[in-house]
C-alpha cells in the first residue's frame, strides 16, 4: 500500500512535468499587456489615448508661466530666469520649436494596431480612431505653425537592420500641404466624434470643426500676407503658400465655423451668467459646470494627481495661500489697448491737458468706461481677488511731486509733518526688482481660480487651459468672412463677441478692417498663446516687435494701430497724494514708468517667422532642408 | 617619505603624463577681415550680419562657426590649421553674396595654416556717401548722400534713413544701441544725393562731452541696414 502510494505520486508529478520542449519557455509576462489584450479592450485603448493627449503640446498654457509673459504683453516678476525676456535684444532662431516624433511614431503605431485590433465594436473603434488622428492632426498643426511643413508621416515606419537608413528619411512637407493635411483629417473623421458639447477634455465634432476652421484661416492669412515678406519663403514650398489659394483656405474657414456656429455639432454659446460682466469674463475660465463656451480643453481635477499651480505662482502676493505668486503682471501696453465703451482707442488718462497730473478718488476710477475683458483678463489695483482687496501702491506723492516710499512690501516710513510711521508702499508693491510683486502695476486675473486652496502648493488647481473657444470660432469666422468680401458677416460676428465685454455700440461693416479684427483677437485671447502665431501669420510680428526701444510719446500714440510697435513692457504706477489741507490730499495720481530692469527689446528677425530645425536633425536627415533667413 | 615614494610620487608621475593625452592645443590660426567693397569697408549692424565656416568630413551637417560681423564690419574667427568653405548664408546682409546657379550661397575656400586676412568684396545695394555730423543747440546733425550701386532686377528701393546717436562707439537700432534716433521715410527724400537729418541729444546721464552718431538705411526687402561708419561728435 505504501509502495503504491508513492507510485501515485511519482506518476502526478511526472504528468505534472509533462510539456512540449518549445512550449516549455513560453509564459506569458504578467506585467505587460500584448497587442492583442491592450486592442481589444475599449477601456485599455481609452488609457492609451489618455496618455497621447497628456502628451500634446500647447503654447502659453496653464502649466507654464513664463511663455505667456512674453511678447511685451506682461512683465515677469522674477529676479532669475524668466526675467531675461525682458533684458534679451532678439529672440532665437531655435524660439517655439517642437520637433517630437515619438509621439508621432507612437500614435502611427496606435492607429495602425487599432485598425488589425478585432474584438472591438465598430463604433467603440470608429471613435478611438478618430481622436487617434485628431491627435496626430493637434500635433501636425502645432509644428506647422512653428516650423513650417516637415515630414509628413502618416504610417509607422520599420528599421530593417540592413544598414541603410535612406528609406527612412523623408522631406518636408509643403506649408500649404500640411494646413491641406489638417482640414482634411478634420473633414474625414468629423462624422466618427460625437457632438456633445459635454465632451470638452476628449475629441469632439466641434473640436474637429474649430480645429479645421482654424488651421484653415491660419493658412488662408499665410498665402495673402505672404506677400509683405517675400523673403520668408522656400522655393519648393516648405515655408509659404502661394498668394492664389488663399480665398479657397478664407472659404473654408467661413464654412466650417458656421457649420458649428448653426449648431451642428451641439449648441455652443457664449459664456453668460453673471450680470458683471468683467467677472464674467474672468468666469468663463474656471467654471466648469456645463460650460458652454469651452469646446477644447486640457482638464485638470483636484485630488488626482493631475492639477497645476498656476493660480499659486500668480496669484496676488498680498494674503497669498503660499509664500510666493504675482509672477505674471500684464503690461501697460496691453492695459491701454482695451478699448473705451464708445468704441474708440486712448490712453489711460493720467494728465491733463496742462501736463498736471489728475486726481482720482479711487484706484479703480481712471479705468472706468473700457471693455469689461480689461478687469477679466488683468487684475487692477484697487480690486479683489478671493475677497480680498490687492494692494497695488507706490508711495506717497508729496505737494512738491517728491516720492515717500520703501523697498519691502508694505515698508512704514514717517510722512513729513507727522510723527507715526505709516505704511507707504502697498503689500503687492510695486517694487522695481521685488520678485512677487506688481511690479507694473497689474496683475493676471485670467484663469486665476477663486477656489479656496487653490493657491496652496499642496492641492493645486483644476481650472482647464481652454484650446478652443466658441468666442474664437466667431472671431475666426469674422476674420475668414473680412477676407472674402463679406463685412457685414463679419460685423455681426464681431459684435456677439463684443457686446459679451459691454461694447454694446455695434460695429457695421464700413468699421471693419484687418487692425480691428487683430485689435479684438487680442483683447478677447490674450494669454491664451494666440499672439506670437497670429502676429506671425498676418506677417506683422516684425512690424510690432521691430526691436526699436520705446517711449512715453511711444507708448501712448497710435493705440489701437496693427502697425504700433510693443518693444518694452510699461508700467502704471498709482500713488496716495499726501497734502494735508489740499482738496487733492488722499486722492489718488498715476504714473508711467518704465522699468529699469527692462533694458532689452524684442526684435522678430524675419528668421523667427519658422523655427530653427536644429542640426542634429538635418544630420540625420539630409532631406530636410533649413528655414529661410536663419543662421 | 617611504609612502611618498611609494605611493604619491607614482600617483603624480601618472597624472602629470595623463594631461598630455587629454587635452588639446586651442584653435590657434586667426582668421581675419573685413567685408569690402572696391576697397572701402561696409558698415553694418552690429551681430546681425552672420557669417558661417563649414568642414567637410566629419559626418554632420552645420557649421563649425556661425557667428556675426562686427558694426565696422569686421570678424575674426580663431581655427585649427586646416580647409574651410566661408560663406554668408542667404537673405543675411544689406549686399549681395555671389550665389550658386542653383540660388544657394556660394562660398570662399579658405586654407588656412597660420594666421590669414582675407577680406571679403561684396556688393551692397548702396554705398552711403560723404556722410558729415556735428552737434550744435543740443541737436546733431547729419548730412550724407546715397548712391545706389546694384540696379535692375536685383536693385532695391529706399525704404527709410536713420539717424542714430549713442552715449557708446556701439551705435545702431536696437535697445542698448541708441538713445535717441529720428527717421526718414522714402517719401520725404527729394533728393538722395544730399540728405539732411537731425536727432535731439536727450539727457546724457550720466552726462558726458562727446556723442557717438551714425546713419543707416533700411531697404525695402532687405532686412539688414546698411550703415555709415561710427563719428565722435564733441559736445
Amino acid at each position: 500500500m505504501k509502495k503504491l502510494l508513492s507510485i501515485i505520486l511519482l506518476a502526478t508529478i511526472a504528468a505534472g512535468g509533462c510539456k512540449k520542449e518549445s512550449e516549455f519557455l513560453n509564459v506569458d509576462p504578467t506585467a505587460i499587456l500584448n497587442n492583442e489584450q491592450a486592442f481589444n479592450d475599449p477601456a485599455l485603448v481609452l488609457s492609451m489615448l489618455a496618455n497621447f493627449y497628456n502628451r500634446q503640446t500647447d503654447f502659453s498654457t496653464v502649466k507654464n508661466w513664463e511663455s505667456m509673459a512674453d511678447f511685451s504683453e506682461s512683465f515677469p516678476s522674477q529676479n532669475g530666469g524668466p526675467k531675461s525676456i525682458v533684458e534679451r535684444n532678439q529672440w532665437d532662431f531655435g524660439f517655439w520649436s517642437t520637433w517630437d516624433y515619438t509621439l508621432i511614431r507612437e500614435l502611427n503605431l496606435f492607429l495602425h494596431r487599432l485598425n488589425n485590433a478585432t474584438k472591438l465594436k465598430d463604433d467603440e473603434k470608429k471613435r478611438f480612431a478618430a481622436e487617434g488622428r485628431f491627435l496626430r492632426a493637434y500635433y501636425y498643426f502645432e509644428m506647422v505653425k512653428r516650423m513650417g511643413g516637415v515630414p509628413l508621416i502618416l504610417e509607422p515606419m520599420t528599421w530593417d537592420y540592413k544598414g541603410d537608413p535612406t528609406y527612412l528619411q523623408h522631406a518636408r512637407a509643403t506649408e500649404a500641404g500640411m494646413y491641406d493635411f489638417v482640414i482634411a483629417e478634420m473633414q474625414a473623421i468629423r462624422p466618427d466624434l460625437p457632438a456633445d458639447i459635454n465632451i470638452k477634455s476628449r475629441a469632439s465634432r466641434g473640436a474637429a470643426l474649430a480645429m479645421e476652421c482654424r488651421a484653415a484661416l491660419y493658412a488662408g492669412s499665410i498665402a495673402k500676407y505672404g506677400a509683405v515678406t517675400p523673403t520668408v519663403s522656400l522655393p519648393n514650398g516648405e515655408v509659404g503658400i502661394a498668394v492664389a489659394k488663399a480665398q479657397d483656405y478664407y472659404t473654408k474657414a467661413l464654412t466650417a465655423a458656421q457649420l458649428l456656429i448653426s449648431g451642428n455639432a451641439g449648441t455652443y454659446a457664449l459664456y453668460r451668467r453673471n450680470a458683471d460682466l468683467s467677472e464674467n469674463f474672468a468666469a468663463l475660465f474656471y467654471d466648469k459646470i456645463g460650460n458652454p463656451e469651452s469646446i477644447f480643453i486640457e482638464d485638470f481635477k483636484l485630488k488626482s494627481g493631475k492639477v497645476h499651480g498656476f493660480t499659486q505662482v500668480n496669484q496676488p502676493r498680498f494674503g497669498a495661500e503660499e509664500e510666493e505668486g504675482g509672477r505674471i503682471n500684464p503690461s501697460l501696453n496691453l492695459v491701454q489697448a482695451f478699448e473705451k465703451l464708445d468704441n474708440t482707442f486712448g490712453p489711460l488718462p493720467v494728465k491733463g491737458g496742462d501736463g498736471n497730473p489728475i486726481y482720482y478718488d479711487n484706484q479703480t476710477q481712471i479705468f472706468a468706461g473700457r471693455d469689461a475683458r480689461l478687469a477679466g483678463t488683468v487684475m487692477l489695483p484697487g480690486t479683489l481677488f478671493k475677497r480680498r482687496q490687492v494692494d497695488i501702491w507706490a508711495g506717497y506723492v508729496l505737494a512738491d511731486g517728491s516720492v515717500v516710499t520703501g523697498d519691502d512690501r508694505g515698508s512704514q516710513k514717517t510722512l513729513p509733518g507727522t510723527t507715526q510711521p505709516v505704511q507707504v508702499v502697498g503689500y503687492d508693491g510695486p517694487i522695481h526688482g521685488k520678485e512677487h510683486t506688481a511690479q507694473s502695476g497689474f496683475y493676471l486675473r485670467k484663469y486665476l481660480d477663486p477656489t479656496a486652496g487653490s493657491g496652496s502648493r499642496g492641492t493645486g488647481s483644476e481650472v482647464p487651459f481652454i484650446r478652443y473657444r466658441y468666442a474664437e470660432v466667431l472671431l475666426n469666422a469674422a476674420e475668414a468672412a473680412f477676407e472674402l468680401g463679406q463685412t457685414g458677416v463679419a460685423a455681426g460676428y464681431m459684435n456677439q463677441v463684443r457686446e459679451r465685454a459691454g461694447l454694446t455700440i455695434p460695429l457695421v461693416a464700413g468699421d471693419i478692417n484687418l487692425g480691428r479684427i487683430m485689435h479684438e483677437r487680442r483683447a478677447e485671447l490674450s494669454f491664451e498663446g494666440h499672439v506670437v502665431f497670429d502676429q506671425k501669420r498676418w506677417r506683422n510680428a516684425h512690424v510690432i516687435w521691430d526691436g526699436v526701444p520705446m517711449n512715453e510719446a511711444d507708448l501712448l500714440a497710435n493705440i489701437g494701430s496693427p502697425s504700433k510697435h510693443s518693444t518694452q513692457p510699461y508700467s502704471l504706477w498709482p500713488y496716495k497724494v499726501h497734502n494735508p489741507g489740499s482738496p487733492t490730499h488722499g486722492k489718488w495720481i498715476y504714473r508711467i514708468i518704465k522699468s529699469p530692469l527692462v533694458t532689452g527689446t524684442n526684435r522678430f528677425r524675419m528668421g523667427n517667422y519658422y523655427s530653427f530645425i536644429n542640426n542634429d536633425i538635418r544630420s540625420n536627415n539630409p532631406k530636410i532642408i533649413p528655414n529661410p533667413n536663419q543662421d | 617619505m617611504k609612502k611618498f615614494c611609494s605611493y604619491i610620487l607614482p600617483l603624480l608621475a601618472v597624472l602629470a603624463a595623463s594631461c598630455k593625452k587629454d587635452n588639446f592645443d586651442p584653435p590657434a590660426a586667426r582668421l581675419h577681415g573685413r567685408l569690402v567693397y572696391q576697397g572701402e569697408g561696409i558698415q553694418v549692424e552690429y551681430n546681425q550680419v552672420p557669417f558661417q565656416l563649414y568642414q567637410f568630413g566629419f559626418g554632420k551637417v552645420g557649421p563649425v562657426s556661425n557667428t556675426q560681423f562686427t558694426q565696422d564690419g569686421s570678424y575674426s574667427v580663431l581655427l585649427f590649421d586646416g580647409e574651410y568653405k566661408l560663406t554668408v548664408p542667404n537673405g543675411q546682409g544689406p549686399f549681395l553674396w555671389k550665389k550658386q546657379a542653383n540660388g544657394r550661397p556660394d562660398s570662399i575656400t579658405v586654407k588656412m595654416s597660420g594666421d590669414q586676412q582675407l577680406d571679403l568684396e561684396v556688393t551692397p545695394f548702396y554705398m552711403i556717401r560723404n556722410v558729415q555730423a556735428s552737434a550744435a543747440a543740443n541737436k546733431v546733425t547729419a548730412t550724407f548722400g546715397l548712391e545706389k550701386i546694384v540696379n535692375g532686377v536685383d536693385g532695391k528701393n529706399i525704404e527709410r534713413v536713420n539717424l542714430y546717436i549713442n552715449k557708446t562707439a556701439f551705435v545702431s537700432s536696437g535697445g542698448d544701441y541708441s538713445i535717441a534716433s529720428s527717421q526718414k521715410g522714402s517719401g520725404a527724400i527729394t533728393d538722395p544725393a544730399a540728405i539732411s537729418m537731425e536727432v535731439n541729444i536727450p539727457a546724457l546721464v550720466p552726462a558726458q562731452s562727446y556723442i557717438f552718431a551714425r546713419v543707416g538705411l533700411k531697404m525695402q526687402g532687405v532686412e539688414d541696414m546698411i550703415f555709415s561708419p561710427v563719428i565722435k561728435i564733441t559736445l
